[in-house]
């Protein structure tokens, strides 16, 4: 899973996608996966790291994780060999 | 450094809420490094904003609407070169651009300089021209028929050669989208009623609307473009924000359709971008938009580009431009004296 190399990311979570001129607000922890993503983190290692972070189970995560997997998706925010 | 002043005549200067790029064009002027510029207003209306911005307009002239003959604006244009020497005139109106092509040549006689497409180049891009333009040029367009009657558009779904939704498009100016016959025949009674026959008839096209901006110098090489998405599109499809984009496959279908056109001044592209990504041409507007001062904002000033090449120099093409710039649109309220309209009104110069 990749994200879209063009994606400019700022530290407050406003993301900015050059190639379609749209723009979207992250709360803290979609910036904290995004970021992950970025760094070519595959999902087995971002559930590791919320999971040891944040009070919420690997299920419970996972699920959340693949929602929001398919929101980047449907948005065409992945890079284009990913989707 | 700035060598010199030209007198730029320049029109389209009501920057109201459906604007004219007269205003935007002068903004970038105005911001030239390589000359100063006195600007003269070429006006139609009394209430035009832009004779009472006397930051962007020095003197403004009440023109003849074209519709009222060449001749009675050539004589106006006469007058007014007789006290201004006009050394360029820009047209920013597509209902005036094909007077001013027409007149080209007499105004370069008399020393005034324009920057425009040839005749062949205004006429194909024509709405109603443009499944023809597309196949010339080896571009995708939607299906468009000119039509002159309500009738014609139910026959053209009858044989199959459109469906619904449609677009139906003034010759110049507006456009609607019909869901159905009974919508199809308001809109073509609103458009014919305004802006005549023929009303054009155009498959719709779902994706999202995409512009350029673009600059060509007549023999084949783009001097600038400048692609952008509006974000905030007014009821009359105006944009009243946008953005301009990192689309390196905009800035490719605009320099192929330059070089191959070799089209020359100035000229926006409407294009809609499907989800599979292709490119649609549903217009080409022939002059610069009302938009264009984004381009000038991101580092194309194309406005003072245009006027060195109808002065005959040399311009080196934009190589770049800033990404996610925007532009927001705002109106305000100027506080005009009576004895302007007055002036205006009754002698019709400002």
């Amino acid at each position: 899973m990749k994200i879209k190399k063009s994606l400019a990311i700022s530290d407050t979570g406003f993301v900015f996608d050059p190639s379609t001129g749209d723009s979207y607000t992250l709360n803290p922890t979609a910036l904290e996966i995004i970021q992950l993503l970025k760094k070519d983190h595959s999902p087995e290692q971002i559930s590791e790291i919320i999971t040891q972070k944040y009070d919420v189970d690997e299920s419970a995560f996972e699920r959340y994780f693949y929602d929001f997997i398919g929101m980047l998706k449907q948005m065409q925010l992945v890079a284009p060999d990913e989707e | 450094m700035k060598s010199k002043t030209l007198n730029i005549a320049i029109s389209g200067l009501n920057n109201v809420d459906s604007p004219g790029p007269g205003i935007p064009v002068i903004r970038g002027i105005r911001e030239s490094n390589k000359f100063e510029s006195r600007i003269i207003g070429l006006a139609y209306e009394n209430l035009e904003p832009g004779p009472y911005m006397h930051d962007f307009v020095d003197k403004t002239y009440k023109v003849p609407y074209p519709s009222e003959g060449v001749e009675s604006l050539m004589e106006r244009i006469s007058y007014i070169h007789n006290r201004e020497n006009i050394d360029v005139l820009i047209p920013n109106f597509d209902s005036e651009i094909f007077v001013f092509i027409k007149l080209a040549d007499r105004l370069k006689e008399m020393g005034i300089h324009t920057f425009l497409p040839t005749l062949q180049q205004f006429e194909e891009r024509h709405k109603s021209n443009l499944p023809a333009f597309g196949k010339k040029h080896g571009i995708k367009v939607p299906d468009s028929y000119p039509v002159t009657s309500a009738s014609e558009i139910f026959d053209l779904k009858k044989d199959q050669k459109v469906d619904y939704p449609l677009v139906i498009k003034g010759i110049f100016y507006d456009a609607f989208i019909a869901g159905n016959s009974e919508q199809a025949a308001i809109y073509f009674n609103k458009i014919s009623a305004k802006w005549g026959l023929p009303v054009v008839v155009q498959q719709f096209v779902k994706g999202t609307e995409v512009n350029v901006v673009a600059l060509g110098d007549g023999t084949g090489k783009t001097v600038g473009a400048v692609p952008m998405r509006k974000q905030y599109i007014t009821d009359k499809g105006k944009a009243w924000g946008g953005i301009t984009l990192d689309d390196p496959g905009m800035i490719d279908y605009t320099h192929k359709l330059i070089a191959s056109t070799k089209w020359r001044g100035g000229m926006e592209l409407e294009l809609i971008r499907t989800a599979d990504n292709e490119l649609f041409l549903i217009e080409i507007n022939p002059r610069l938009p009302a938009w264009v001062y984004l381009a000038v904002a991101a580092g194309q000033n194309l406005p003072e580009a245009m006027i060195q090449l109808a002065t005959g120099e040399n311009v080196s093409p934009f190589t770049d431009f800033a990404i996610g710039k925007i532009f927001i649109r705002y109106s305000f309220d100027m506080i005009c004296s009576m004895d302007e309209f007055q002036k205006l009104s009754t002698t019709g110069e400002l």
